[in-house]
């Protein structure tokens, strides 16, 4: 059997995680996500804009500390801080939401389009699909959070002044540095999406019909961001995925604060590993009958 | 190709030419529906292997187990020697499969679709892989609608496509869950025609189908199933042959031919127009013939006619063909 075209097995090969990244990317429902992710810097930027022309003084928004880490006071000050503003405005919602309809698509949808049986019959092999689904679903999380930076940076340099950023403890860094912090930012946000991305596979592999997945993990997420709201629960809270996200602002401290940005990751880190099993565990059983 | 001829790298197995093989293979749904019940099929290397039974006999089931789609309740299966599902990784880059209809990503090309199939391949060689695309497409005749967004495609493109992509690599066995479902005659003839080619080539062909013309027209072996359960197989010769074969009179004297063949012991006499068929006889039909001549029967034609898969399939079942299970 020394064929050419055969590779000795156990060779570790990208193909099937190349081939899943391409697909995934030239579905025509990705790229409108990416696009409307990109959208709403634009938007808040154009609203920021009509807001201090008309209120004519914008200057220093030190204002802006009133509610947690919306940055939105500081964005007509300097434009860096539309990509915080943005960040901050589209993880709760705009963000999780897309990881949701990915990761709740990716083994269901291949299910009810009767892929699924043809990559593994290729034999793509279980463990191995759900691998590389997983970390295309990730690989989407850090291009969506990318895209939301990387629009929001220039529309805010397009519409507002760039310069020196004034952080959260009042230390005035370079503009260097900033775009720096806001690279480590979205590299955060991106991580912070990971633990929702393993509960999106998991349901996707419980059921045959991909709308059904999404729609279960985008409802799992708002019920999940609601309940994160209700002071009577304080007790589960800390347990809850979303708990921390907003954490990130800490990294615009001088010294960064840690503690809370090692609690989401650690969160991160655990539904991974739960939800992650959960979904292999229940894949590499399960009989595929579409 | 050279590979073929080999014994293969698993010495010692049971049934050295069997290509497929299941002992009591058994699959009960979750919901108690008994899907396939106590298989044991055996299908022989080299063979164009027929599996036929009407819908819901528990065919694609089977054929799922084969796979490793579906774990068996219990029984165990074999499939080029080798324990399924446990051996998939390795046994299934060898076999080519079109399972209950092609699946294809209608966002993608037609080749595309089939770059995607085999990347998922982990012993396939990327470096080969454009030009095995190539090959395979242009044995189904789709090169020129290679780039064509699959949704685009026809029923029977899809199901070309699904072949080739069953075909991307030299397979030892073929798999093909009612290829020509759907098509056209002409469609029908060409998939045809392409199983014949492949088989010509050495592949086992294994072809379930719940068309009995087909399996008699391509097939050299045949499994019949019905409920769940396996009521026969062998060759399609000797399942034809277990119907038994009938004496075909022609001629224009028909009720003087009756009388006569009557005489000589021939039962069951049926006349349809100018043919008179009847049971076989213990009697050699050279005098027989020699009997109604000398009775001044003018007769056109003398002999005995075959009888037809689907003859031995009303024997087997006592029903006929299209009933659902």
């Amino acid at each position: 059997m020394s064929r050419a075209e055969t590779l000795p097995i156990g060779m570790p090969s990208l193909s099937l995680f190349r081939s899943e990244v391409t697909t995934t990317f030239r579905r025509w429902r990705t790229l409108a996500l990416l696009g409307v992710l990109a959208a709403v810097p634009v938007l808040v930027g154009i609203a920021v804009r009509i807001e201090t022309s008309r209120g004519g003084g914008g200057g220093r928004g030190d204002g802006g500390g009133g509610g947690g880490p919306a940055f939105i006071g500081q964005v007509a000050g300097n434009g860096l801080f539309l990509v915080f503003a943005s960040l901050a405005a589209t993880l709760p919602f705009f963000l999780p939401m897309a990881i949701g309809v990915i990761a709740g698509d990716s083994v269901a949808g291949e299910a009810s389009a009767g892929t699924l049986r043809y990559l593994l019959v290729a034999p793509a092999g279980r463990t191995r699909l759900l691998l590389a689904k997983f970390t295309t679903t990730v690989l989407f999380a850090f291009a969506a959070t990318l895209v939301v930076a990387a629009s929001a940076l220039a529309v805010g340099a397009l519409l507002f002044p760039v310069g020196e950023v004034t952080l959260i403890s009042g230390t005035t860094v370079s503009f260097g540095e900033g775009l720096l912090r806001a690279l480590a930012i979205a590299g955060v946000v991106a991580l912070s999406l990971t633990g929702l991305a393993a509960l999106g596979l998991f349901v996707s592999t419980l059921t045959n019909s991909g709308i059904a997945a999404m729609a279960t993990t985008v409802g799992l997420l708002i019920t999940v961001q609601i309940l994160d709201q209700f002071p009577q629960l304080s007790a589960v809270q800390p347990y809850l995925f979303p708990h921390y996200w907003l954490g990130f602002a800490d990294l615009l401290r001088d010294p960064v604060y840690w503690d809370q940005i090692a609690r989401n990751l650690g969160l991160q880190a655990l539904y991974v590993a739960v939800f992650g099993s959960a979904a292999w565990a229940r894949f590499t059983s399960r009989d595929v009958t579409v | 190709m050279e590979g073929r001829s080999k014994p293969g790298p698993w010495p010692g197995a049971v049934g050295e030419g069997a290509v497929i093989e299941t002992a009591a293979l058994t699959k009960r749904y979750r919901g108690g529906q008994l899907a396939v019940d106590r298989l044991d099929l055996v299908v022989p290397r080299g063979s164009v292997f027929g599996f036929l039974g009407p819908n819901g006999s528990g065919k694609t089931t089977t054929i799922r187990m084969l796979m490793g789609l579906i774990e068996p309740t219990s029984g165990a299966a074999r499939v080029l020697g080798q324990e399924m599902p446990r051996a998939g990784r390795r046994v299934l880059p060898r076999v080519g499969a079109l399972i209950e209809g092609p699946a294809l990503y209608g966002f993608l090309s037609g080749r595309d679709n089939l770059l995607r199939f085999d990347a998922a391949d982990p012993t396939a060689a990327p470096r080969t892989r454009a030009a095995r695309v190539g090959a395979a497409l242009e044995r189904v005749g789709l090169t020129s609608a290679a780039g064509k967004k699959a949704r685009a495609y026809s029923l029977g493109m899809k199901q070309r496509l699904g072949l080739a992509a069953a075909l991307l690599r030299p397979r030892e066995l073929l798999v093909l869950d009612e290829p020509t479902n759907g098509l056209d005659p002409q469609g029908m003839r060409e998939i045809r025609a392409l199983v014949r080619g492949l088989a010509a080539e050495g592949t086992t062909v294994f072809l379930s189908s719940h068309l009995l013309d087909e399996i008699e027209q391509v097939c050299t072996h045949a499994a019949v199933m019905a409920q769940g359960r396996l009521l026969t197989q062998g060759t399609v010769r000797e399942l034809a042959a277990s119907a038994r074969a009938r004496l075909a009179v022609t001629t224009p004297d028909t009720a003087d031919a009756v009388r006569v063949l009557k005489e000589h012991g021939v039962h069951d006499l049926t006349v349809t127009d100018d043919r008179v068929t009847g049971e076989l006889p213990p009697v050699d039909l050279a005098d027989l013939n020699a009997a109604l001549v000398r009775a001044d029967v003018r007769v056109r034609s003398f002999g005995t006619e075959r009888a037809s898969l689907e003859d031995a399939f009303v024997a087997l079942t006592g029903e006929g063909f299209d009933v659902a299970g």
